[in-house]
């Protein structure tokens, strides 16, 4: 017995929008409830990631509570997620708590508005910023100085690149090639074309990885319903079943202290996720990989099983994962072009390629997706199947 | 403006180890694993007798990373994060904000060692090429 999902929507997304976090949320439960051809009233269930923050501004500013009042639903399921299996732990409480009877249809969300929170002078997406202490993992990181993910991820491409020759080419493709595909989306933040020059010339951030290594801080909402397989079923669209999850972790849980930083949690969750199906990684046909930086992409790559440890730039360079690829990755734009929504826009964009509403970038036939969400040691696998 | 960390019975040892020159890394004293983050119990054994002792304060580059984005405003860039396998202490890594070098020219496996910087009272490991 499977859950579904059954209805997505987002916002419209953008940066420094000025629109506050509820306005994008409202706006992508409106857009997934039509999606599924559900009323408000049919929602019983509600799930985030990670429920509201305060200590860093516009990376998570609603809550279960505030998106409940808002929303007059009256539920009996509710959960926020902060310490799950990556970005996607809603949506696997969602499908644990339709196929337990917890609930029937569950609405899961992730609401940032962390490009406004910049442009207010407020540091978004620096833990702990303006606190005068910090405990947990990143209290190894930040006091360090290692303030930024992008220096965790910087660490993991370093050793990469010297382990298997990666160079910052692949990189390159990985984001131009994600830029193709936002082209052909017109949800898409960034809507530029995008040159391998333009990528080689950018600035730095942390190396090896440059500008267009990093996704994009935005303003936005995402809406992603789940619901019990007999619930699922006569709703607008065909229900998409989740086949399979995985959400392995047997690493510690830090940012360097896994014991080969040429691999993630992602290898974990991901192959977890394998022993649940029959399918295999040569029956995807499109895949949605966690790219906050560019070097998660060829690292999930691998961990989904698509090539053997070290070869991902192989599949990179021999175009199978951009437009018109044997495997396409991102197919929105990922959070490189398309913009930040934690997993939740990725997964958004899987459900589109599986319903066959991808427009210009649509994969024929798309039936099976995998989603892998997280970098570092935070991940979460599943597998989407249209029937 | 860099947040100091939160002092707690498992990491007290390793923070203001500082004051005395000293790299404190967590043994367990039953089964002799290095144990870092520092935590009571030791992950191998279970056994709860695990206690800091002090290590060369010296390693090897794991990986790194050259940060070249101000975070804050007074935050003074390019420098170099590395990651450094501690001698002494197999399996054992720390976060190493590297002084004293070109950042452009940390290399994976360069001999690195340590130094301290007092703020408030932790004492902040910095690193720098062996000499």
């Amino acid at each position: 017995m499977k859950a579904a999902i059954t209805g997505t929507g987002l916002s419209d997304l953008g940066r420094n929008t000025g629109r506050p976090a509820m306005a994008h949320l409202a706006q992508a439960a409106r857009r997934a409830l039509a999606a599924a051809g559900l009323d408000r009233n049919d929602i019983d269930g509600i799930c985030t990631y990670p429920g509201k923050t305060d200590g860093s501004p516009g990376q998570s500013p609603l809550g279960t509570g505030e998106v409940r009042a808002a929303l007059g639903l009256q539920t009996r399921w509710h959960c926020a997620v902060p310490d799950g299996p990556s970005q996607m732990a809603p949506i696997m409480v969602a499908a644990m708590a339709v196929l337990t009877g917890q609930a029937r249809h569950v609405l899961c969300f992730r609401a940032l508005t962390e490009s406004s929170s910049q442009s207010a002078g407020r540091r978004a997406s620096i833990p702990g910023a303006g606190s005068a202490r910090i405990g947990g993992w990143l209290s190894w990181l930040v006091p360090n100085n290692a303030m930024s993910a992008s220096n965790w991820a910087g660490w993991m491409a370093t050793r990469y690149c010297h382990e298997f020759g990666l160079t910052r080419e692949h990189l390159g493709m990985v984001a131009v090639g994600q830029r193709a595909f936002a082209l052909q989306n017109p949800a898409a933040v960034m809507r530029k074309p995008l040159g391998m020059d333009e990528y080689l010339a950018a600035r730095m951030i942390s190396s090896p990885l440059c500008l267009f290594d990093c996704d994009v801080p935005i303003d936005g909402a995402s809406v992603i319903i789940v619901s019990a397989p007999d619930a699922a079923r006569d709703r607008t669209r065909a229900p998409l079943w989740i086949e399979a999850m995985g959400a392995a972790l047997r690493g510690p849980e830090t940012w360097d202290q896994r014991a080969d930083l040429t691999t993630m949690g992602a290898h974990d969750a991901a192959a977890d996720m394998w022993l649940r199906t029959d399918f295999k990684p040569a029956d995807l046909d499109v895949l949605a990989l966690y790219d906050g930086f560019s070097i998660f992409v060829p690292l999930w790559l691998e961990a989904v099983g698509l090539c053997g440890h070290g070869e991902a730039k192989d599949l990179i360079a021999a175009g199978a994962i951009g437009p018109g690829g044997r495997y396409p990755v991102n197919t929105g734009g990922g959070q490189l072009s398309a913009g930040r929504l934690h997993g939740f826009g990725l997964i958004h964009e899987a459900c589109i390629q599986l319903w066959g509403e991808g427009g210009n970038r649509q994969v024929d036939g798309a039936r099976l997706a995998a989603c892998g969400t997280g970098g570092g040691f935070i991940a979460g696998s599943m597998l989407l199947l249209r029937d | 403006m860099r947040p100091l960390p939160e002092l707690t019975d498992e990491n007290h040892a390793f923070w203001t180890g500082g004051e005395r020159g000293e790299l404190m890394i967590a043994f367990c004293k039953d089964c002799a694993a290095a144990i870092h983050p520092p935590q009571l119990v030791c992950p191998r054994c279970l056994g709860e007798s695990v206690t800091p002792r002090p290590v060369t304060g010296t390693g090897a580059v794991y990986t790194f990373t050259v940060n070249h984005q101000p975070w804050h405003p007074d935050m003074a860039v390019p420098f170099a994060l590395a990651v450094v396998d501690i001698d002494g202490a197999p399996g054992v890594r720390v976060t190493a904000q590297v002084i004293d070098a070109d950042p452009e020219a940390v290399r994976i496996g360069q001999r690195m060692e340590i130094a301290f910087e007092q703020s408030d009272d932790v004492w902040l490991p910095l690193w720098r090429p062996s000499r």
